[in-house]
């Protein structure tokens, strides 16, 4: 390399930004081991097959006598026959156990608690239950909050047992074909949202942080007093930051790669197209965001309020559908939504150029548009 | 000493919000004076620098370097001029010689001139350190380096030895004697130090609430304090700035 690029100062500055990254361990941390393992634990954890407890109440003595033909009697008569022996749990009551085996979904253990309504009433307020039984004139009657899901599924598994007392296993009918196969699993849906998330928690932090930052310890009033030309600094920050993303996107790919079968059905050209939209969106977003404040206090809130929403709506996690109909058109405006949705579209549909052209366009649009915005209003010292 | 000011202020203002800080201040420094802007906390000395080192704009009045203004000869300037700031912290997690390597770039320099300041500073022990592991006179100093790095016509120095014991405070100073010897730098330094401005500085400038209260080099400044008072010391040399800086204000220089 000549004397040149050794005195060049964007060399410098990018290298200033590099060494600043690799020294400091918490940054590799956060953006590289952190993803990993949150794809790692999410992953197995709606992967795994593990046991289902469900804790539910029967009120009254209908573990002693019961009233033969009626329902609660069925339930008496079938835990007698298929469950453990009536115990005591640590506070004293009576309890007994009933494992109903599924092959494909995991078994689900019922664990019937004897109690009075008042103490089921508690114990359902702290969450140690979902599912009250109780009789009246001779029937079961379910109580439960009908807006929970688990309440409702144990409902639902528990009502199909007394139905048929004589099924003791589910899941391993001709029924039930669980999707395993690439593209349709949870963690397929997970590590594309994850690597979005990635791109735009390591942009606002590293670039828009590191901007407030820098001008807090008022470096950048001192570097401003020099020759340095500023577009330098700010391509200096924002090209560091862009490598950073492709490594770590391309190390939470790998993993998932090798510990989940993970692939790219669709143009992988598109891919990397996509992901540079989503670094600019990202990238202009943040020169926004710390184009003004000197305080880090305050960017600390900014990056929060920009990023939290976006995070919790987008559908990193669970799909956005789950929210209201008149939210959706929203949630897709978001960059967020369009770069995981993108992203997503290629990982698992087998997406190309044609299908992710909006994305890529609004998503470029929107990095520059905010980008000249922010240093319309930039306070350089 | 030329005659010709390299830096002239003429008559600026600079108001923020309601504050008035800079009210009317004209000033000529020639080319190798050394001269100290001295004034309590709040005076208005660091807006006064600020706006000589183009950081910001007077609201009235012109300020011309080299008999240039800042607009439209920026770039010139700010390679003419070289700058530290009050408590600048720079980039923690590079070394010292990472650091003057990465502002010599600004202006273009090498390796060699970063060696020859390194040496300067007295840093060459602390060359592979991390800044963030620097004592605060050592960070100072690397600061000052970073200023005289271009070899600057102009120096302008913000507070350069506030916050530091009395030995770091020496060992800044003894660059500065180092430097007036051996080129032909100016050099504004703000302080609230009496002692600073005596010891490194030619010509002394006393400012308060945005406005000169006595200009002169020191002889002259107490000289004329002596002549002034009606109960004279026994010895000339036991008035000192902070007893002018009392007579003109009712205030001690470092409240």
């Amino acid at each position: 390399m000549s004397n040149h690029l050794f005195n060049n100062q964007l060399y410098h500055l990018i290298m200033a930004n590099v060494k600043e990254l690799i020294r400091e361990p918490g940054v590799l941390f956060w953006g590289t081991v952190f993803p990993i393992l949150m794809s790692l634990g999410l992953g197995i954890a709606f992967m795994s097959k593990k046991d289902v407890i469900v804790n539910i109440a029967v009120i009254g003595k209908s573990h002693l006598a019961g009233n033969p033909g009626n329902s609660i009697s069925t339930l008496r008569s079938f835990m007698e026959n298929n469950g453990t022996p009536l115990e005591k749990s640590r506070d004293g009551t009576l309890l007994r156990k009933f494992i109903l085996k599924d092959d494909n979904l995991g078994n689900t253990i019922f664990i019937l608690h004897y109690l009075t309504w008042a103490k089921a009433m508690v114990l359902l307020k702290r969450g140690n239950l979902n599912l009250v039984l109780d009789e009246n004139m001779g029937k079961v009657q379910y109580h439960f909050d009908p807006k929970n899901p688990d309440a409702q599924l144990s409902y639902l598994k528990l009502s199909k047992i007394l139905d048929n007392p004589g099924k003791r296993v589910i899941g391993t009918g001709e029924e039930i074909k669980p999707l395993t196969i690439s593209g349709t699993r949870y963690i397929d849906f997970l590590v594309p949202g994850l690597i979005a998330m990635g791109i735009m928690m390591s942009t606002l932090w590293g670039v828009s942080y590191s901007i407030i930052e820098t001008r807090a310890k008022k470096l950048l009033r001192r570097m401003v007093a020099t020759p340095m030309k500023r577009s330098n600094f700010l391509i200096a920050l924002i090209t560091v930051r862009v490598a950073l993303n492709f490594v770590e996107a391309f190390l939470l790919f790998l993993f998932a790669y090798a510990v989940f079968g993970i692939t790219i059905q669709g143009n992988l050209p598109a891919l990397i197209l996509l992901f540079i939209a989503g670094n600019i969106a990202f990238a202009g977003i943040s020169i926004f965001s710390s184009s003004h404040t000197s305080k880090t206090e305050i960017g600390n809130g900014l990056i929060n309020a920009i990023s939290m929403p976006m995070m919790v709506l987008s559908g990193v996690f669970f799909s956005y559908h789950n929210f209201p109909d008149w939210s959706i058109p929203v949630i897709q405006l978001f960059p967020l939504t369009m770069l995981a949705d993108g992203m997503r579209s290629i990982f698992i549909e087998g997406a190309g150029f044609s299908e992710v052209a909006i994305p890529v366009f609004i998503l470029s649009g929107t990095g520059v548009l905010f980008f000249i915005a922010g240093l319309r209003i930039f306070k350089w010292h | 000493m030329d005659h010709n000011p390299v830096i002239e202020v003429k008559e600026v203002h600079k108001s923020f919000k309601t504050v008035q800080a800079v009210r009317g201040i004209s000033l000529n420094i020639e080319q190798g004076q050394f001269v100290a802007i001295l004034g309590p906390n709040g005076a208005g000395k660091t807006t006064l620098v600020e706006m000589i080192e183009g950081m910001q704009n007077p609201d009235k009045g012109e300020i011309t370097i080299e008999n240039r203004p800042w607009k439209g000869n920026e770039l010139y300037l700010r390679r003419i001029i070289g700058i530290s700031l009050q408590e600048t912290r720079f980039i923690d997690k590079l070394t010292v010689w990472e650091t003057l390597r990465l502002f010599a770039s600004f202006f273009t320099i090498g390796k060699d001139r970063c060696q020859e300041v390194i040496h300067l500073i007295g840093l060459e022990e602390k060359r592979k350190s991390y800044v963030v592991n620097l004592s605060g006179g050592q960070r100072q100093r690397l600061a000052l380096g970073l200023a005289l790095l271009n070899k600057p016509k102009i120096l302008l120095l913000d507070e350069p030895t506030t916050g530091l014991d009395p030995n770091a405070r020496r060992e800044v100073w003894s660059i500065l004697y180092n430097l007036r010897e051996q080129s032909r730098t100016s050099l504004i330094l703000t302080t609230h130090y009496m002692e600073e401005a005596e010891q490194l500085c030619d010509y002394i400038v006393i400012i308060d609430h945005g406005k000169v209260l006595k200009e002169g080099t020191l002889n002259e400044l107490l000289g004329d304090f002596y002549n002034d008072i009606p109960i004279k010391p026994v010895e000339k040399r036991k008035i000192t700035l902070d007893d002018l800086f009392i007579s003109l204000t009712g205030r001690h220089l470092n409240e």
